[in-house]
């Protein structure tokens, strides 16, 4: 059992810092998931996801592997959607989803001419793909600085964010917090999402955020205890899926990934809170 | 800057290549015969037997990766305008047959490993399927085939260029008679155990059996596999078991991962090797030979000490 569990962590300094970044992940990434998925933005994520993708490799062509370029890249890229979408959306007849499928879309395209414009091919699977086994000082510091100005941001934002979920036009009717708030929160997104596609990819940076929140929903009534369960769910993911990648040599970030479907697969199922079980065990008629 | 440089480049190039297209054809069709090599270590042989007589087009450019590379419609244009196409074989380029099939091309596709014996890969209790390790090159024996082979094809494609052709193939074959020698002296002056090191991708195996020298890679033979944590522990157990002293880099693969090894283990980073690709015209590794040379500095450098 030690050997199993520990030891792999014990011996190996890059699995512990392949922990290490797969907690700040999750300490950073579910709670911003669990407020998508609320707000019924859970593609949004993905979306964001590949419009970060050009950034991150306008960031790659111009300084090769550089963090801080990459990093930059990817917030500047996710940052120009989100608010030119947002900004379309406010001013004009079109709804959000379709200004960001426009805005991510040319984005991404503008990201593969830019690429291929440099003619060589670098191996752009490096950005795609990410890789938490290769998580160094700076990268760590990075996803952890992450995850703590996640963390304080959504304290502080809290109550404003939670009224913007429930009943956006109330907030709107009673004080100007409103699109502050839903800018703050979209430049959460994006930083997790940088954060994460350091770690797990572009490809893959959703799937913490996202799939831990979707799998929390089943668990849970109240938010509070949807965050807990979504961060708990991500770490679990993390840890298992990197001991699965260890034993069984499967690739690392999928396979963390994957263990969060699986966690998904047995919420909706199992779950307590509008899961699959009710149709199957019915509950108590509550009787006057 | 070396970005924006390589952008200005392209820009030039596609200038020129309006440029060329935008000439009559008749004038075209008494210069240079119009040649196409996959990739730039191929695309260097050819140059050197062709000489002025060919002009070689490149599909995969200097630093790029043929594994992985994205074929696009300028390069079936490439293809259709040829007369003759040199590739690597050894399924090296997975795309080409379709790309030539697409392009509609009348040229000859000559496969310039003819006649070497393929290496298996060596993978003792890997699951992804065994395969030919296309990376026949790095063996200067193999390299005097290719040149071979490429004089053959270009004799027949342009009988009237038999001549310069065999002159130059002479010629490039001293010279590469010069490098092995110094390859062999160089690895000759590195204690027979400390010949060995760790690359990031597995393309050294034509090298390490002709000259004597183990290279261990923490990937499989394609850059497009993506590696494990178990595979990653298997490489730092053996580096530490097997006091393996030095991890190289390579031009094409995640320098990320490398590092990590390196601080896990205290092996010596090496330079830079290049095993797929040259590098840009002005780098130290901008043909074949001088490849081969700076491979060989940069193994010295990192074993001797």
């Amino acid at each position: 059992m030690y050997d199993f569990l520990i030891a792999p962590f014990v011996e190996f300094e890059f699995m512990r810092r392949a922990l290490v970044g797969a907690f700040a992940l999750a300490l950073g990434g579910a709670p911003v998931g669990v407020f998508l998925m609320l707000r019924r933005m859970s593609l949004t994520g993905d979306a964001m996801a590949h419009a970060i993708l050009p950034g991150a490799a306008v960031g790659f062509l111009v300084s090769g592997l550089s963090l801080f370029a990459m990093t930059v890249g990817g917030i500047v890229a996710g940052f120009t959607v989100a608010l030119g979408a947002g900004l379309v959306a406010r001013s004009t007849e079109l709804k959000e989803d379709a200004s960001l499928a426009a805005f991510y879309l040319v984005s991404l395209a503008l990201g593969v001419l830019i690429v291929s414009l440099k003619g060589s091919n670098i191996d752009l699977l490096h950005v795609l793909f990410g890789s938490v086994l290769a998580l160094d000082d700076a990268t760590l510091i990075l996803i952890a600085g992450i995850a703590t100005i996640s963390l304080l941001t959504l304290a502080i934002l809290w109550r404003p964010l939670v009224l913007e979920c429930v009943d956006p036009n109330f907030l709107r009717s009673v004080s100007g917090a409103g699109a502050p708030t839903h800018l703050a929160f979209l430049a959460l997104m994006v930083l997790n999402l940088v954060g994460a596609f350091h770690g797990l990819g572009t490809l893959l940076a959703v799937g913490l955020m996202m799939l831990p929140a979707a799998a929390a929903r089943f668990w849970a009534k109240d938010l509070t205890s949807m965050i807990v369960i979504a961060v708990a769910v991500a770490v679990v993911s993390g840890v298992v899926g990197l001991l699965v990648s260890y034993h069984s040599g499967a690739a690392a970030g999928p396979a963390i990934i994957l263990v969060a479907g699986v966690f998904y697969v047995v919420s909706v199922v199992l779950g307590p809170v509008g899961g699959l079980r009710r149709h199957f065990v019915p509950g108590r008629h509550l009787e006057a | 800057m070396k970005a924006f440089m390589s952008i200005r480049r392209s820009i030039f190039a596609v200038l020129y290549a309006a440029i060329a297209v935008a000439l009559p054809a008749a004038a075209r069709a008494q210069e240079k015969l119009p040649v196409v090599a996959t990739f730039s270590i191929l695309g260097d042989f050819v140059k050197n037997v062709g000489g002025d007589r060919v002009s070689v087009t490149l599909l995969v450019g200097p630093e790029g990766d043929a594994h992985v590379y994205q074929p696009s419609p300028a390069d079936a244009k490439k293809l259709a305008a040829a007369k003759v196409i040199f590739v690597n074989g050894f399924k090296f380029e997975g795309w080409i047959e379709r790309l030539i099939k697409a392009s509609g091309t009348k040229a000859s596709v000559v496969v310039a490993t003819k006649g070497i014996k393929p290496r298996e890969m060596a993978d003792e209790d890997h699951d992804h399927e065994q395969g030919v390790d296309p990376h026949a090159w790095q063996s200067i024996a193999n390299a005097r085939v290719y040149v071979a082979n490429i004089r053959d094809a270009l004799v027949v494609a342009d009988p009237g260029g038999k001549e310069t052709y065999e002159k130059n193939t002479a010629d490039y074959l001293a010279k590469l008679a010069a490098v092995e020698a110094e390859v062999k002296e160089g690895i000759a002056k590195i204690p027979a155990a400390r010949r060995k090191i760790i690359t990031s991708h597995d393309a050294f195996g034509y090298f390490g059996a002709a000259y004597g020298f183990e290279f261990i890679a923490p990937q499989g033979v394609s850059t497009e596999t993506e590696i494990s944590a178990r595979d990653v522990a298997k490489i730092i157990r053996q580096i530490k078991t097997q006091k393996i002293p030095a991890v190289f880099l390579e031009n094409i693969s995640d320098p990320r991962l490398m590092q990590r090894i390196a601080d896990e283990t205290g092996a010596k980073i090496g330079g830079k090797i290049y095993s797929d690709s040259l590098s840009a015209a002005g780098g130290t590794a901008s043909t074949y030979i001088d490849m081969m040379r700076h491979n060989i500095r940069q193994l010295s450098a990192a074993l001797t000490s």
